[in-house]
């Protein structure tokens, strides 16, 4: 059997047999504490600063972040959001409660469907679950709730997102995970999809030249909502500071 | 499969050296790797020690390497999919197709994977009456113009915007003829259009890995199109094609090595797109495929294991070995031969098909070190490019002529006093040919060295040695 082949001939080369219990064991231990490494001291900040830094980072990736009050707030914010970006009044919602439970009747122009995304759709809300303030990517475990493609389907992403769910580092994000979730069918803390999304989609494949929206969403649009105690900071010209590569200019390719 | 056309690497980099198209492509593209993760390096403090944060954790991979199968593979059965142990690419060939045939596929799209390149899964569904439609934009015009990837992240590195037109020109015929395309993104929207009719017909979605993780089970991609993603969700069923050094320990470990992948390969902080797959849809999940394959393949890896070349077992496919590499840099990748071009390629290619076949590579370097120096897990591609050549010497694979001069050379540098004698005689010979000119175009014996290049020829003053005693003779 190609199994036993394969793993005799890694032994072989290890010149040794089976790992002895012990070793095993030690080898099981590490997998159950999941020793984290070097963490990057950027993260590292006060609270204020961390949602500051993320917000500065996935504008750095070409996505943009609206900081709301609360999720009242939202139906207004994404009524102006499509007026300003020319799109049609049609929203297909991940079916999540959070997102279920705002009242839409002071907007009553938007149509939405509650949904998994389709070929066709043009905007999607989606529900972020967390976001990670190293690098402004945002975490999309998928569920009932919360599905996939929501994430790839339509042409504009819009993410509600509480900044309360705002992490420093990723490794964070693991442990919130392994704590909060437990999949009802397989009995783990991993659901079938969890994506990491830093900005939209891109392409640099031609020419080595960036290009936005390649076969995923064009524009990665975040509401933030206000739902720490926290005082707001400015952050929009600092995040103008850092220079990014512009769409056109030459830059490294994508996959 | 794809063919190996090493043996002839020479005759393939003076054909690249004299391609005007290519050395356009090359000129433009080399720049804008190196800036980026220079820039993303220096934005980084912790790099460096994070180099060897993934070096660690690699080698304490492969160090258990059997273990850390074995648990991959009970997690990803947990999690209600399968894995299909392959020792050979013919295996791996065998299951792709068997899973296929039995979802009923007529139609399979694709997500970027060296490894499918490797075991040439694309050939193997054709002739089975089953269409491959590669989803990466530069995957698909490679598949368009029947070519193979001449870069590991960028597989159309070596064409410009004339070629894609032209070709999408070619292709796509049911399209008005005299469309224009302004700018690059007319044609990444012709591109992404066409593909997404392909995304949602498919059957089957396969996908590489770049890492797998022992604790959950999971596979993971990283992608900047959204292309992996749209495959590996849509169609029925997914099929994730990996070696078997991909898995590593842990989320933690899995992070780490993250946080040097794209910086090191498109000088990005993050990917767009980083995916955790985990077994197949649960019940009441949305989206997302119903069978969740894993075609898991060793084909030439466990040999490498205990050896010299164990080290290679690391690397994580970021390409910044070529992208910082003179000699890919001046002939791109198709010159190598086969799948893997650059250093990485140099050593990898020859554990893979033999060094027999690709005993050109490793002597394509000019070892100025930069590949080492940059690779985010410490391959010392150097030293096993060394190691090959080596080999190629003990096995008589080497030319006869470069045996008989380095037999030669060698019986001199054994003599200390006859090899100060030869180079003072030959450089008083070389110093009264050149009568004062900086240069010879021409020298009998010389003819590899002067048909691309002067030689230049030796100053006044004698050998390094006269010259070095004379300055110690001046000091007392």
């Amino acid at each position: 059997m190609s199994k036993d082949a394969i793993l005799g001939a890694i032994r072989r080369g290890l010149k040794r047999g089976p790992l002895p219990a012990d070793q095993r064991a030690m080898l099981e231990g590490r997998l159950a504490t999941h020793p984290r490494h070097l963490i990057p001291a950027r993260s590292r900040l006060p609270r204020p600063d961390q949602v500051a830094l993320f917000i500065r980072n996935v504008e750095k990736e070409f996505g943009t972040v609206e900081r709301v009050p609360d999720l009242a707030a939202i139906p207004a914010a994404v009524a102006d959001f499509l007026a300003a970006q020319n799109l049609p009044a049609r929203l297909v919602v991940a079916p999540h409660p959070e997102l279920e439970a705002i009242d839409w009747s002071a907007r009553p122009m938007i149509e939405r469907e509650s949904r998994r995304a389709r070929d066709g759709d043009v905007v999607s809300l989606q529900h972020g679950w967390a976001g990670v303030a190293e690098t402004g990517t945002i975490l999309f475990p998928s569920d009932p709730t919360r599905p996939a493609t929501l994430n790839l389907l339509p042409e504009t992403e819009i993410v509600v997102l509480r900044a309360s769910a705002v992490v420093g580092a990723y490794e964070e994000a693991w442990d919130r995970l392994r704590a909060e979730r437990q999949d009802p069918t397989t009995g783990g803390f991993m659901p079938r999809n969890l994506m990491f999304v830093t900005g939209p989609s891109r392409s640099a494949d031609i020419e080595q030249t960036l290009e936005l929206g390649a076969h995923g969403p064009r524009r990665l649009h975040v509401l933030l909502v206000e739902d720490e105690a926290a005082p707001r900071m400015a952050t929009t010209a600092e995040a103008r500071a850092e220079a990014p590569v512009q769409p056109g200019q030459p830059a490294a390719p994508g996959d | 499969m794809v063919q190996v056309t090493s043996p002839a690497f020479k005759r393939n980099a003076a054909a690249a050296l004299d391609d005007p198209g290519l050395q356009k492509a090359l000129g433009k593209a080399k720049g804008a790797f190196l800036q980026r993760r220079a820039a993303a390096v220096a934005a980084l403090p912790e790099f460096e020690t994070l180099r060897n944060t993934g070096r660690d954790i690699k080698n304490h991979t492969l160090a258990n390497l059997d273990f850390y199968l074995e648990t991959y593979a009970a997690n990803v059965e947990k999690a209600g999919g399968q894995v299909h142990w392959c020792s050979t690419a013919a295996d791996a060939r065998a299951a792709v197709l068997d899973i296929c045939r039995k979802a009923g596929a007529r139609t399979v799209t694709k997500g970027k994977s060296m490894i499918s390149e490797e075991i040439g899964v694309n050939d193997h569904l054709e002739a089975h009456g089953i269409q491959p439609v590669e989803t990466d934009l530069g995957e698909y015009i490679i598949q368009l113009r029947h070519e193979h990837p001449s870069h590991i992240i960028a597989p159309a590195f070596h064409l410009n915007r004339e070629d894609w037109e032209a070709q999408f020109r070619l292709s796509h015929t049911d399209l008005p003829k005299d469309r224009v395309f302004n700018e690059r993104r007319d044609i990444l929207a012709e591109a992404r259009t066409r593909l997404r009719q392909k995304f949602l017909a498919a059957d089957v979605g396969i996908t590489g890995a770049n890492f797998l993780i022992a604790e959950t089970g999971s596979s993971v991609i990283v992608t900047n199109e959204g292309n992996g993603d749209l495959t590996q969700t849509l169609p029925r069923v997914h099929i994730v094609l990996a070696s078997i050094e991909k898995v590593v320990p842990t989320l933690e470990d899995c992070t780490s090595l993250l946080r040097l992948l794209a910086r090191s390969a498109t000088g990005q902080d993050f990917s767009v797109y980083t995916t955790f797959s985990t077994g197949a849809r649960r019940p009441a999940d949305l989206d997302g495929p119903e069978e969740y394959h894993v075609v898991l393949i060793d084909n030439g890896r466990s040999n490498m294991m205990g050896t010299d070349f164990q080290e290679m077992l690391r690397c994580i496919r970021c390409a910044a070995c070529m992208n910082h590499c003179p000699v890919y840099g001046a002939v791109g990748g198709h010159a190598y031969g086969w799948v893997y071009p650059g250093p990485m390629g140099s050593v990898l290619t020859p554990t893979l098909v033999g060094v027999d076949k690709a005993g050109h590579l490793p002597n394509a370097s000019t070892f100025c070190g930069k590949c080492e120096s940059v690779c985010p897990v410490k391959i010392p591609l150097p030293k096993l490019m060394r190691h090959w050549r080596e080999r190629e010497f003990e096995r008589h694979l080497t030319p006869q002529g470069v045996r008989s001069n380095l037999a030669l050379w060698a019986w001199f540098a054994r003599r200390p006093s006859a090899y100060r004698l030869a180079t003072r005689l030959g450089i008083g010979a070389l110093s009264l040919l050149s009568r004062g000119k900086g240069a010879f175009r021409w020298l009998p014996l010389a003819g590899g060295w002067t048909e691309g290049r002067d030689l230049p020829a030796p100053e006044p003053g004698g050998t390094f040695m006269a010259r070095y005693k004379a300055s110690q003779g001046a000091r007392r």
